[in-house]
């Protein structure tokens, strides 16, 4: 294979695992992230007290996490077709994709927010504060650094599951490696996608943290 | 509103406080269900007197922490009220009780300030809550800055302020919606005995000049006895002592009260002579007295009189003076020889001068 259509052929896979990793991790996350909240806030004399919910949501969000991924990308087939219109391509691959996202994130903005103290609730509690002003002037707030990081690793994760979804015809970078490196016997291609995707992985990451940092205002030096 | 007998009894104990801005009456708080219950407060009565600073002292595990919780409604009565500035704080719904915390500010041991606001964005926060634009809230936290003298470090983050700065941003975000009510939740206890003294000055200021009644537990009698006008001793969920802090310490009359005074006062007999120490005379024996001072006595040579009425032989052992809620209180242990005449003639100067004295016992 020419070094042009090389290129060529990971360009685009690359664009299209960017398309997937940032529709779904958007929409993910934003699912995912009331989500958190609300399981880090409705437990017994919490803010939100809703213990029984609480823990249905807890459930339904175990249950989705120990799912292998590429089990559920098939076998939500039937609702993917509904909402994307095909079962097939790489917008198809976004809705396990996003599915995926939700319980991944959820679950770690809740430990984001239990991580702070309980101090800082009594005294907003104190001050006269509404669960909701709460929740968005303390909570989130104090967890940004914290929110940041999950975010970045909910990415990270995201790139990696990203590669499976070949098995619906999405496309991407895992495809491109599946299909010419393994299947058409490509060492080349194999070793490019993998050097594409340390890169991309690092890229996010390094960013994610600098963000985090910035954020993080705990251990400042006078 | 009529008040119970409880509370008229701890009222004509403590005839400053006969206007209340706290009024605690039958108060009993009970955690968990009926088999496993833990009796926090067990039916305690207790008035805190408008504009004053009432200090309430005990161990830990005492329920000051819940007493004082009771007060913004952080924890709610299991039977008994509570009352702030005659409203009932058990009959309040959510609502009720947000608009009330904004009338009581609260300060905490380990501050609970926000990490990621910086002082001035922290004593802006109960403002924000309170709903308050963007100008009105510049124009507050300014001269609340000043006035715990940390203007110049506005935009400073909680990480980078030492105990005590972190301290006065809690005090002044306490202070912001101008409250009518101070809770102290052992404020100082995190802080070294230097910056102790210095946010003590600063509530002792603020008590002054603004005329904020202050409410708070501790279990530093040092606390106490520098700024607290009166004073309710705890143990076990019970109020073992109340009223005025000079006459609580001067003349402690409950065993706790005794025990936690002995630990911070200059009273305390060294150790060997407590061993040596008897019940009973023997010839030749030397008899201890603990002499105490009070108000005007403290600030005359009475010492140097005793010496002269005795006769020379008299040796002091122990002794300090020291200051209570303002006033000097001094506290001699002195030995001089168990003869019925001199006895005699010591007790009759103590009589004259109105000394107060207490045989602690004789040694060889």
């Amino acid at each position: 294979m020419s070094p042009e259509m090389l290129f060529d052929l990971l360009w685009k896979a690359l664009l299209q695992t960017l398309h997937m990793v940032a529709v779904s991790g958007l929409i993910g996350s934003l699912i995912g992230l009331p989500i958190g909240i609300f399981l880090a806030t409705s437990g017994k004399g919490e803010l939100f007290p809703a213990p029984t919910l609480n823990k249905v949501v807890g459930l339904i969000v175990n249950a989705a996490r120990s799912t292998p991924f590429i089990i559920l990308v098939v076998a939500i087939i039937p609702f993917t077709r509904l909402l994307a219109g095909t079962s097939i391509g790489t917008k198809a691959a976004i809705v396990p994709l996003t599915i995926a996202t939700v319980p991944f994130f959820a679950r770690l903005v809740e430990a984001a927010i239990r991580e702070i103290d309980k101090g800082l609730i009594e005294a907003a509690r104190a001050m006269g504060a509404t669960p909701m002003q709460i929740v968005t002037k303390v909570l989130l707030a104090e967890a940004k650094p914290a929110i940041v990081a999950a975010f970045t690793m909910t990415i990270v994760s995201l790139i990696g599951y990203s590669a499976m979804v070949g098995a619906v015809g999405g496309g991407g970078l895992g495809d491109l490696g599946i299909r010419y490196g393994y299947q058409r016997f490509m060492p080349e291609v194999m070793l490019a996608v993998v050097v594409v995707l340390i890169v991309l992985v690092q890229l996010v990451q390094s960013a994610g943290d600098a963000l985090a940092r910035r954020f993080d205002k705990r251990n400042r030096q006078g | 509103m009529t008040i119970p007998d409880s509370a008229a009894d701890a009222i004509r104990h403590n005839p400053a406080q006969n206007d209340p801005m706290v009024t605690f009456e039958r108060v009993t708080k009970r955690f968990g269900n009926d088999e496993k219950s833990f009796v926090a407060l067990d039916n305690v009565d207790l008035v805190v007197g408008r504009g004053e600073i009432t200090g309430i002292i005990g161990r830990s595990g005492a329920g000051k922490s819940t007493l004082i919780r009771l007060v913004n409604g952080l924890e709610k009565v299991t039977s008994g009220r509570v009352v702030v500035d005659g409203t009932d704080v058990g009959g309040l719904g959510e609502t009720g009780l947000r608009s009330l915390r904004r009338e009581i500010g609260m300060i905490f041991q380990h501050f609970n300030l926000l990490s990621s606001r910086t002082a001035f964005d922290n004593v802006a926060l109960p403002l924000e809550i309170a709903g308050l634009d963007r100008a009105a809230i510049k124009a507050k936290v300014g001269p609340l800055l000043e006035l715990v003298g940390l203007a110049d470090r506005a935009s400073h983050y909680p990480s980078e302020l030492s105990g005590g700065q972190k301290q006065r941003v809690g005090i002044a975000r306490a202070l912001a919606t101008s409250p009518k009510l101070l809770l102290s939740d052992e404020a100082t206890s995190a802080l070294d005995p230097e910056t102790t003294q210095s946010i003590l000055a600063l509530l002792k200021r603020i008590n002054a000049e603004l005329g904020l009644t202050i409410l708070l537990i501790t279990h530093e009698m040092e606390v106490v006895k520098t700024i607290a006008s009166h004073v309710a001793v705890m143990d076990v969920g019970r109020i073992v002592e109340q009223g005025r802090t000079f006459d609580i310490f001067t003349a402690p009359k409950h065993e706790t009260t005794r025990i936690m005074l002995a630990a911070t006062s200059g009273t305390t007999l060294p150790e060997w002579l407590k061993t040596d120490l008897r019940q009973t005379p023997s010839a030749g024996d030397r008899i201890l007295v603990r002499l105490t001072f009070l108000g005007a006595t403290a600030f005359q040579p009475l010492t140097a009189r005793l010496v002269t009425e005795i006769g020379g032989d008299v040796n002091i052992l122990a002794g300090a003076i020291e200051e209570i809620a303002g006033e000097p209180f001094g506290t001699l242990v002195v030995a001089y020889p168990a003869t019925p005449d001199t006895i005699a003639r010591a007790n009759r100067f103590y009589a004259e001068t109105g000394l107060s004295t207490e045989v602690l016992g004789y040694v060889a």
